[in-house]
């Protein structure tokens, strides 16, 4: 395991350097919140944020992506044949993941990338892709990692940890991607044990600052059309004003729509993030919408997180507790509250 | 890597319009590669994506018998974008198909058993799959009696008409076709809704499954009929429809609580079907 130190210079030097071997990504100061930002696209990294606004999700499951090509051209030999649209997968890095960002890929791998069909695109992107974590000294107030199995400066999920020590990062190298990135790395002295020892008393301070405690463990005994049934899906749904902010931001939201589009006589077939939030998500062609209801479409994202998923793949609830459905609902609807509600019924 | 949502090339071979309001036609694709048509080995139940490049995927039961070899078939009612379009594609035309999809009617706990199939409308496609497959010579003698209830709203409507007709000669399955109403004087089968003629003809649900495939409406009232004649919810087989995507379980949207009606279904019994939420 190797751990170096760089200082924060230093450290934004190592990526420079890396940035011919590696696509680096990176949280950039954007207006008044961070984002992941190719480095070298204007602004520079910027480490001093709570977490990005958005997760890096789209850099391993695009917003937008291109599947298919083909050609409308009735002259052509291949008119109407669809062909694999050319894709980059040279190694990329996405540096200054937070570990509940990282963890959510996990859970949305069990989706891409199950026993009977892998996700050609999602599987491709996430395999060259190498995740350098960075641990959160201070967790927002609506963070709730540590309720659904992660933590503040979780290392799983991570190719390498970085500790905000101050003036220094402390990197550990956590798989062989990781070690293999920072064997790259220019401009770091090994790690002397002051440093690792600073670095888990900042991780045990930050995991301390988490006392929000979300209630899970009665989720997988419950009976799930008596939840389906519960009365309080009432309560919940009554603000909810459809506008899918939630499943937007979300790092574990994973469904998708597939559109056809025409440009001349050339076609893309194209799949892009969709939500359950929608109406037109579940509409048949027949007119007929089994979820038509706001009230049904509400309680399908909460069931699926913390219950379906649960009883379908026996890996925890589908959340990994970064908050930001909480801090962005317009209407205050929060996945703690209706967790305990789940829970408790 | 393989890639599942890369559809198969096919070549529109033939196009029959089943209904007398030309709502409903019946494609026959051919493979443009020939082992393609191994790869898309498929049994009765199943589904697949038709492929219309510049216009969309939609998911459609294969109503070919995995039996009749050198092409598949599907019935297309016409309703959205894909399927207008689709309607006014010419034999000859390249497009694609995705699959097989789905599982199937469940055939090893049919063998040895009376079978009884209830259809209704435009939903008797992989009825018709599933018709042509148990009477082939190699596979009668697996099942006891084969029973059929089929209706449609008026005579026009009912598909695979020749079929049908070639069906009640046989003296090995025995063909109930009804039909809501009609005026035609010649008409010569039945005439009543499905669940009523389902309850005339059915008399026995003793080692006997029922298929039941058809609009909501029919659905509902067939299940108390087959319910009275002791059939158990372990013993209705259902196949369900659901806006999809992917077809693998992937995309999201044509779950019913845990369940992905593209990949665990679209063929539940009704006994699994109560423990899932009423979502469909």
């Amino acid at each position: 395991m190797t751990e170096k130190v760089f200082t924060k210079e230093n450290w934004i030097k190592a990526l420079e350097g890396l940035a011919g071997t590696y696509r680096i990504f990176t949280p950039v100061k954007d207006g008044d919140f961070h984002n992941f930002k190719s480095l070298g696209e204007g602004k520079g990294p910027d480490f001093n944020f709570q977490n990005t606004r958005l997760s890096p999700k789209t850099l391993i499951y695009p917003q937008s992506e291109r599947m298919f090509e083909y050609s409308l051209d009735e002259n052509d030999s291949e008119t109407n044949i669809l062909k694999e649209s050319p894709k980059d997968y040279s190694p990329q890095a996405i540096v200054g993941i937070r570990p509940c960002d990282a963890h959510a890929m996990r859970i949305v791998k069990l989706n891409f990338d199950n026993p009977e069909f892998r996700d050609p695109w999602w599987v491709q992107h996430f395999e060259s892709t190498v995740l350098i974590g960075l641990g959160c000294n201070e967790p927002c107030s609506t963070c709730f990692c540590t309720s659904v199995g992660g933590g503040p400066f979780n290392e799983y999920a991570l190719d390498i940890m970085l500790y905000d020590l101050g003036k220094t990062f402390l990197a550990r190298g956590l798989t062989e991607k990781g070690e293999e990135l920072l064997k790259k790395a220019e401009g770091g002295t090994p790690a002397d044990s002051a440093a690792v020892k600073d670095a888990e008393i900042l991780a045990t301070a930050a995991s301390n600052r988490i006392n929000t405690s979300v209630p899970t463990d009665k989720l997988k005994e419950k009976v799930v059309n008596e939840l389906f049934d519960a009365s309080f899906w009432d309560d919940v749904a009554f603000a909810c004003i459809n506008c899918g902010t939630c499943t937007f931001l979300c790092p574990t939201c994973w469904c998708f729509d597939i559109q056809d589009e025409v440009l001349g006589k050339q076609g893309d077939r194209i799949r892009n993030w969709d939500s359950c939030m929608f109406p037109l998500f579940t509409l048949h062609g027949s007119g007929h919408n089994p979820r038509d209801q706001k009230l049904q479409r509400v309680r399908q994202r909460f069931m699926h997180k913390l219950k379906y998923y649960v009883d379908k793949y026996e890996n925890g609830v589908q959340c990994s507790g970064c908050g930001r459905c909480v801090r962005h609902c317009p209407v205050n609807i929060d996945i703690r509250q209706v967790a305990e509600f789940m829970n408790n019924y | 890597m393989e890639n599942p949502y890369l559809p198969y090339p096919v070549r529109i071979d033939k196009i029959t319009t089943e209904t007398e309001d030309r709502n409903l036609k019946t494609f026959r694709f051919v493979f443009l590669n020939p082992e393609d048509e191994e790869k898309f080995a498929y049994t009765p139940g199943q589904f697949a994506e038709l492929s219309v490049p510049g216009k969309g995927e939609i998911p459609i039961g294969i109503a070919s018998s995995p039996t009749e070899k050198g092409f598949v078939a599907f019935t297309v009612n016409k309703v959205g974008v894909v399927t207008n379009y689709l309607h006014n594609m010419k034999e000859g035309e390249v497009m694609g198909i995705r699959g097989p999809l789905g599982n199937w009617y469940p055939w090893k706990d049919m063998e040895g058993k009376n079978v009884i199939i209830v259809g209704g409308g435009f939903a008797f496609t992989t009825l018709r799959s599933s018709i042509i497959y148990m009477i082939q010579p190699e596979n009668r003698s697996k099942f006891e009696d084969i029973s059929v209830v089929y209706g449609a709203r008026s005579p026009g409507l009912l598909l695979y008409r020749d079929e049908l007709a070639e069906w009640e000669k046989r003296d090995d399955i025995n063909m109930h076709i009804t039909v809501d109403g009609t005026d035609d004087p010649d008409w010569k089968y039945n005439v009543g809704f499905v669940p009523t003629v389902t309850k005339e003809k059915i008399t026995s649900s003793e080692n006997a499954i029922a298929i039941v495939c058809g609009p909501p409406v029919m659905i509902k009232f067939t299940q108390p009929v087959l319910e009275e004649l002791g059939f158990p919810p372990e013993r209705i087989i259902l196949s369900l429809e659901m806006r999809m995507k992917c077809g693998i379980g992937i995309c999201g949207r044509c779950n019913i609580g845990e369940k992905y009606v593209c990949k665990d279904g679209p063929v539940f019994s009704l006994a699994q079907l109560k423990e899932m939420p009423g979502e469909y």
